[in-house]
């Protein structure tokens, strides 16, 4: 039986876009995590590239290995087989010192889990990368502030992480990920307790992010988000499934008058 | 039909001809409905008829007459805001149908119809989106219908999802749904006439 889907999706994960800019490829990743009976193939054969200006959303259940592809993409793992570019430089075998230093420089991460210090300031967990980098002190805390503005999170730039919500520490996150003039935007479910308003003006920011040159890895579970993304792939026990859908089919949409 | 009551409520704000009416109407909705000026006089005539509108005044020099709404059509239209919308049930629409209809027989596997499904709902789920994207300067009107097709167009997708979650803990495959009818034949549930929630689909 013919697959009904099948004619209607390209199913290579290689970039639609023709002779763009890549700046995030992954070939024929493997990632094997734990050992013995507690072995598990967490990344299968992944061949995924992300150009600039490109918003691609990772979804599939809990377990399916999106944490696991974001850890390797931003050379947080090491993959156990295939290689990953981050704007042509390969990542696999380089020294730890030197993946720190291009992580610094080109990929900007927001955790699943935050990764909050506790005994800084909301603005000093945002600068700490950027200095980290060699941006001088005034500058890193002025990108830092106007990351947290754009987080709406202006007012609270002096507060520690106990002192925020749920929500608030989660922005906190986002603007690190975001401050800087970084090449690759890794996002692990970065709005999963926010809001309605506020996850659109997160989606927004990353859109903007886009729009102005930077590739984005987005993990969502939250269809109506994955819907900002110029492709949507999807992850079952490590592999990307064969459906990737792509922004770019337009819908008629004259129903609603427009 | 709400068109009804929608234009009685414009009225409440004074009196109005046909045209006018019609503006408010598509400013206020959004222009999410469509209405043309012939189901505005219509609808007007029914309401002067059930006396919840008058004629106010003589026609303008263009032949226009404008309306105002009376005190019995006050009474409706406070009686039409007070009383919640019963929503027709999700479950009769026809994507359900044929997911449940696709899994209860072997015509093709269940999970084929909601892939297929899946995408297209995902496909609307983006053009939304980016108008979305797009709205910031629109109307509030516009923009709130924007948001409540994109939580319905998510609401099934979501529900797609679940609904291939379950049958693959069930062990079904993208190329039978066989085990879980039978499964499902077996955990049927009693027919209960006390719920009044589920009706059964006409013939
Ligand atoms: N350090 C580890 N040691 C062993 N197995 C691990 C380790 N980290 C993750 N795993 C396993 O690898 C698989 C993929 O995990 P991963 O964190 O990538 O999933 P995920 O898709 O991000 O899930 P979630 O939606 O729950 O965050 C899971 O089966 C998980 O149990
Ligand atoms: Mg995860």
């Amino acid at each position: 039986m013919t697959d009904p889907i099948a004619d209607l999706v390209a199913t290579s994960e290689t970039s639609h876009r023709p002779s763009t800019d890549i700046v995030l490829s992954m070939r024929r990743i493997s990632l094997t995590l734990g050992a013995g009976a507690r072995r598990v193939d967490a990344l299968i054969d992944i061949d995924l590239d992300v150009a600039a200006g490109e918003l691609v959303a990772v979804t599939g259940r809990s377990g399916s290995g999106k944490s696991s592809l974001l850890n390797v993409a931003g050379g947080l793992s090491a993959p156990t087989g295939g290689s990953v570019t981050v704007d042509g430089v390969g990542l696999v075998g380089m020294s730890q010192r030197a993946l720190a230093a291009m992580r610094r420089r080109s990929v900007g991460v927001v955790f699943q889990d935050l990764n909050l210090l506790p005994t800084l300031t909301a603005a000093e967990n945002v600068a700490l990368p950027l200095e980290l980098d060699g941006v001088r002190l005034r500058e890193a805390r002025r990108q830092a502030v106007a990351a947290l503005e754009a987080v709406e999170l202006g007012s609270m730039i002096d507060s520690h992480p106990d002192e925020l919500s749920g929500g608030e520490r989660q922005r906190v996150a986002i603007a690190r990920g975001l401050a800087g003039p970084r090449r690759l935007l890794l996002a692990d479910e970065p709005t999963g307790s926010l809001d309605e308003v506020t996850s659109e003006g997160v989606m927004r920011l990353l859109r903007e992010r886009c729009d102005t040159g930077s590739a984005v890895l987005l993990v969502t579970h939250d269809p109506s988000q994955a819907a900002w993304a110029d492709r949507v792939i999807r992850l079952r026990d490590g592999r990307i499934d064969g459906v990737s859908i792509r922004a770019d089919v337009p819908v008629d949409l004259s129903e609603l008058g427009r | 039909m709400a068109v009804k009551d929608a234009l009685l409520a414009l009225l409440a704000g004074g009196p109005c001809h046909g045209y006018q009416l019609k503006a408010d109407f598509d400013a206020a909705t959004g222009a999410a409905w469509p209405l043309n000026i012939g189901q505005v006089y219509s609808t007007l005539q029914r309401l002067e008829r059930d006396g919840l509108v008058a004629a106010d005044g003589d026609p303008d020099s263009d032949g226009r007459q404008a309306y105002r709404i009376t005190a019995d059509g006050r009474e409706a239209l406070h009686a039409w805001m007070a009383e919640p919308v019963a929503q027709p049930l999700a479950t009769r629409d026809e994507v359900s149908m044929k997911v449940l209809v696709a899994l209860a027989t072997s015509v093709v596997p269940a999970l084929e119809v909601v892939a297929a499904q899946r995408l297209a709902a995902m496909r609307t789920l983006q053009s939304l989106t980016a108008l979305k994207s797009d709205s910031a300067g629109e109307a509030l009107a516009w923009r709130l219908n924007l948001d409540r097709m994109v939580m319905l167009a998510e609401a099934e997708i979501r529900w797609l999802d679940l609904v291939e979650d379950r049958l693959e803990a069930d062990g079904q495959t993208r190329t039978d749904n066989r085990r879980t009818a039978t499964i499902d034949q077996a955990k049927k549930p009693a027919p209960r006439a006390d719920r009044s929630v589920q009706k059964e689909p006409s013939p």
